[in-house]
């Protein structure tokens, strides 16, 4: 295989702007890879036009990370030719990827947190063992690509005093810096509040227009109708389309994605609310570094209907979500469930919660949900671990727990149904459904879920927002806390919008314009002053 | 080519210590030839030693037992991701324990005083590592820094305590009183001629059963599973509502506990006394037995076979062959803990890479392709 390379003296060979031999910045034709038994890419072949913005498009375990992942060189592929510019290379890791000028910017950022913007750009390529003259360049050069592709940043700055659209734009100086001509942006959306993505989007249309050529993966159809000029559809490991993105529409690339028609809407029918599950009162809750993020918030949740809080991530809906759960103690306030208040203090307190009958799906599956390195039957089982159900006294049954774990793959169609397997190598919708499964078969009256489908495939989005409706159905209380405006104006019943620590509104989903609730998200309009009174005087 | 697979179990636990083991072995030849003696003679001398006769490998045999309480102390600890390095002050701690029950009830049969002096020697090294898991739950002191200090704490208190208070007078060497010969536990080569005259004693058994225990408590328990969440994704902990604190003070204690009783080990079945440093570095020994053993019982049963046959190998070294000291068996000791340690995954890419070569999913592979292409 070591026998088409032509590394040898790869960036000399690349062409300059017009000079290019071939109209396609990037060739893939008939790439193959497996993962043992996985086949993970089949034949595909994609041509990427250089100057365009090209999206990928497909539910988790398509294969778009896959097949990225080979043309940055993290991967070589089985079989197949890469050709860029119109020359084929077997490209063998990053460092050649980034020679023949393609860039990545991951979806968790690879920055050095205590380090300047400047330092960071420079880490990595600097000239020689003298820093100086590489920050000085450094800092010309940025200066000029902040010019070019309105990439301002403050080149002084700490990475960890900066916010993530920033570090975003830092990622992509990065690759700018090391001359890169073809930027892969992998999920770049997901860590972004709305209007960081749209300044993103900005930056991505700068840099199409001055020559560069952009591959974006991601879920969200939105984005893609937004921004790209083409977009190609992978689903199971197979290219099953590449269209102008101008010619199509979501519906037909979210149905060529899941291969069947799927309902962006959810169908649901009114809800029925019953007596006060879930009572929060003048709950006050600080973050680990002992800034007041949720201030004086009141709200109830009854039986029987979807409460959902809308707003722009960090305005204190990880705190509320975690305090109400039991992770994270409360300043002051109480949490009521049925009427008897809930003693969620301590390191235990979760355990409580859920002794009680409050049930969480957290916003962070990896971080907070799953123990990764575990074996999914295993996962089944986190915070339930004592149960009688797993066995008796000191010792645990695993017997036991794991065909319980079985059952649960079955009911909630997780893939692959193989309970042995390690949680990591589970697809990000399929972690989500392990969670999911958990905590809705221990039947709580109280369900709380954050971000229930952060990252995760339409048909899995589908799935879960069923899921939830049917516990809503079955008369639980539901607190629902999404960043997706869509996702809470489908799925709840009542929105409550929070903006810095406070619900400064409630709105019904069936009358509220997005307009109205953006508004609100973003702390302005004059409603913000009556808001809180009206919200306090539901709950009471 | 395609991306690295892990390792087949057998060839991670077994065939990879292997290939360590061997070039620290080649390497320590290297280095006994550069001193002009003969790297064969040397390694005859070693495993002659080790294991030449009933003797040796009662020697061995008692060696290991202390490697495989301090392992076992490591590994407990670090399968809630904690990294217990007071081993052995915690081991050295617990004579004081173990010593204060045995002298008053030396009157007793040995078989009434051995469970109640394993008590004493767990609940002295538990409550040893208990105070640096406290601090760590409650107080955020990392444990890998307080432990070192209590060891250092350990040493200072023993010598206090044995030259002020537990020397009877009239006796010049800084050593507790005997225990009376009536009380004594003998050793196993009253019952098995083959280990006569060594030191190896009842206690290996009990360090059997605490490579059991250890299993089952890591794999088979509610505890063990909290304290392997805990050491995977302590948020994930707090999310379940398992409480951390908790789990760290229980661990602790735990692994300071199986560090004790190497001072069973050594006072009741050996010595008859408390003398100073008995432990002999068996607990900074015992972070290279897990670390070799994976954390895993029978990875520590063989790590601590190895570093026992090591120890006792090299005692016999400096006799047999008088160019060699008994620091040469120190540098082989420290080759193998450097490539079966700290550069334990040196070797994982190439074997990785070896192992895809002749695995038969790839072979199999690489004939379809061939296929395909002849077809098309």
């Amino acid at each position: 295989m070591a026998s088409d390379t032509h590394t040898g003296n790869s960036s000399a060979q690349r062409p300059s702007g017009a000079a290019a031999a071939s109209e396609f910045a990037i060739e893939l034709i008939k790439i193959n890879k497996s993962f043992g038994p996985v086949h993970a890419n089949k034949d595909i072949d994609l041509a990427i036009r250089r100057g365009s913005v090209h999206g990928i498009v497909g539910e988790n375990g398509a294969g778009k990370s896959t097949l990225m992942s080979i043309l940055y060189g993290f991967y070589t592929a089985d079989s197949g030719e890469i050709r860029v510019d119109g020359t084929p290379h077997s490209i063998t890791d990053s460092r050649h990827a980034l020679a023949l000028g393609i860039g990545m910017v991951h979806q968790h950022f690879m920055l050095v947190d205590n380090f300047s913007i400047l330092e960071n750009v420079v880490l990595g390529v600097e000239d020689n063992a003298l820093l100086g003259p590489s920050l000085t360049r450094a800092r010309k050069e940025l200066v000029r690509l902040a010019k070019e592709y309105r990439l301002d940043v403050d080149p002084d700055a700490i990475i960890e005093d900066v916010s993530v659209g920033t570090q975003q734009r830092v990622e992509i100086l990065k690759a700018l810096y090391r001359g890169a001509e073809v930027l892969i942006l992998d999920e770049p959306t997901g860590v972004l509040t709305p209007s960081e993505a749209d300044d993103l989007f900005r930056v991505l249309n700068e840099l199409r227009d001055q020559g560069k050529t952009i591959i974006l993966i991601t879920h969200k159809l939105r984005e893609i109708m937004a921004i790209t000029d083409y977009v190609s559809v992978m689903r199971q490991g197979e290219m099953v389309a590449t269209l102008k993105t101008a010619d199509t529409n979501p519906g037909e690339i979210a149905e060529l994605m899941v291969g069947r028609r799927v309902l962006l809407r959810v169908e649901k029918g009114p809800a029925t609310p019953g007596e006060v599950f879930l009572s929060v009162e003048n709950l006050v809750v600080k973050d680990d570094l002992g800034i007041t993020r949720v201030k004086d918030v009141s709200f109830t949740v009854r039986s029987g209907e979807i409460v959902g809080i809308a707003g722009v991530a960090g305005n204190g809906q990880s705190e509320l979500l975690e305090s109400v759960s039991g992770m994270r103690d409360q300043s002051s306030g109480t949490v009521r469930l049925k009427g008897h208040p809930l003693s969620l203090e301590g390191d235990d307190g979760a355990h409580r919660a859920r002794e009680a009958g409050l049930a969480h799906v957290p916003e962070d599956r990896q971080r907070m949900g799953l123990v990764t390195a575990f074996e999914e039957w295993e996962n089944a089982i986190l915070g339930y671990q004592g149960d009688d159900a797993y066995g008796k006294g000191w010792i645990l049954d695993i017997d036991a727990a794991r065909a319980i774990a079985r059952q649960r793959i079955e009911q909630f169609d997780i893939r692959p149904a193989n309970e042995r397997l390690k949680t990591a190598n589970f697809s990000g919708g399929n972690q989500q459904k392990i969670v999911l499964a958990r905590e809705m078969s221990s039947n709580p009256d109280v369900l709380i879920v954050g971000q229930p489908t952060r990252g995760v495939d339409i048909g899995a989005i589908e799935f879960i927002h069923n899921q939830i409706i049917k516990m809503r159905d079955a008369g639980k209380a539901i607190l629902l806390v999404s960043v997706e405006l869509d996702e809470i104006r489908s799925l709840a019943d009542r929105i409550l919008v929070m903006f810095d620590g406070h619900i400064v509104g409630e709105a019904d989903p069936a009358t509220a314009t997005e307009g109205e609730l953006g508004l609100m998200m973003a702390g302005i309009s004059d409603k913000t002053a009556a808001a809180p009174a009206v919200a306090e005087g539901k709950t009471k | 080519m395609s991306a690295l697979r892990p390792l087949p179990r057998w060839a991670d636990i077994l065939l990879l210590p292997i290939i360590n083991l061997v070039l620290a072995f080649v390497i320590s030849g290297l280095v006994v030839l550069a001193i002009g003696q003969n790297p064969l003679a040397a390694l005859e001398a070693i495993v002659g030693g080790a294991f030449g006769s009933g003797y040796n490998i009662g020697y061995t045999l008692y060696y290991s037992t202390n490697f495989i309480f301090t392992g076992l102390a490591v590994a407990v600890a670090a399968h809630a991701g904690l990294f217990n390095i007071g081993g052995n002050g915690q081991a050295y701690i617990a004579g004081l324990g173990v010593i204060l029950v045995a002298l008053p009830l030396q009157f007793l049969p040995w078989w009434v005083t051995f469970p109640i002096a394993i008590l004493a020697g767990a609940a002295v090294g538990g409550f040893w590592a208990f105070i640096p898991g406290w601090l760590q739950a409650k107080r955020g002191s990392h444990v890998v820094i307080t432990t070192i200090m209590f060891n250092f704490i350990a040493a200072a208190i023993m010598v206090y305590m044995v030259v002020n208070v537990l020397k009877p007078a009239g006796v010049l060497a800084p050593e507790s009183a005997m225990i009376d010969p009536a009380g004594r536990m003998p050793k196993l080569g009253t019952f098995i001629p083959w280990f006569r005259n060594t030191d190896v004693n009842f206690t290996l058994l009990l360090a059997l059963l605490c490579l059991v225990g250890v299993y089952v408590l890591v794999w088979h328990t509610r505890f063990g599973y909290t304290m392997r969440a805990l050491g995977h994704n302590p948020t994930a902990t707090t999310y379940a509502g398992i409480s951390n604190s908790r789990t760290i003070m229980i661990v602790m204690t735990l692994s300071g506990a199986l560090a004790g009783m190497v001072a069973v080990n050594q006072i009741v079945g050996v010595q008859y006394r408390l003398v100073l440093d008995y432990v002999a570095d068996a607990g900074f020994v015992g972070i290279a037995v897990a670390l070799m053993g994976r954390n895993h019982p029978i990875g520590i049963l063989f790590a601590a076979l190895l570093f026992g046959a090591l120890y006792q190998g090299g005692n016999e070294l400096q006799y047999v062959i008088p160019g060699l000291s008994k620091e040469m068996v120190v540098v082989i000791q420290a080759l193998v803990i450097l490539f079966t340690g700290a550069m334990e995954g040196m070797f994982r890419p190439g074997l990785q890479r070896a192992f895809m070569l002749f695995s038969p999913a790839q072979k199999a592979e690489a004939e379809a392709r061939n296929v395909a292409k002849s077809e098309s």
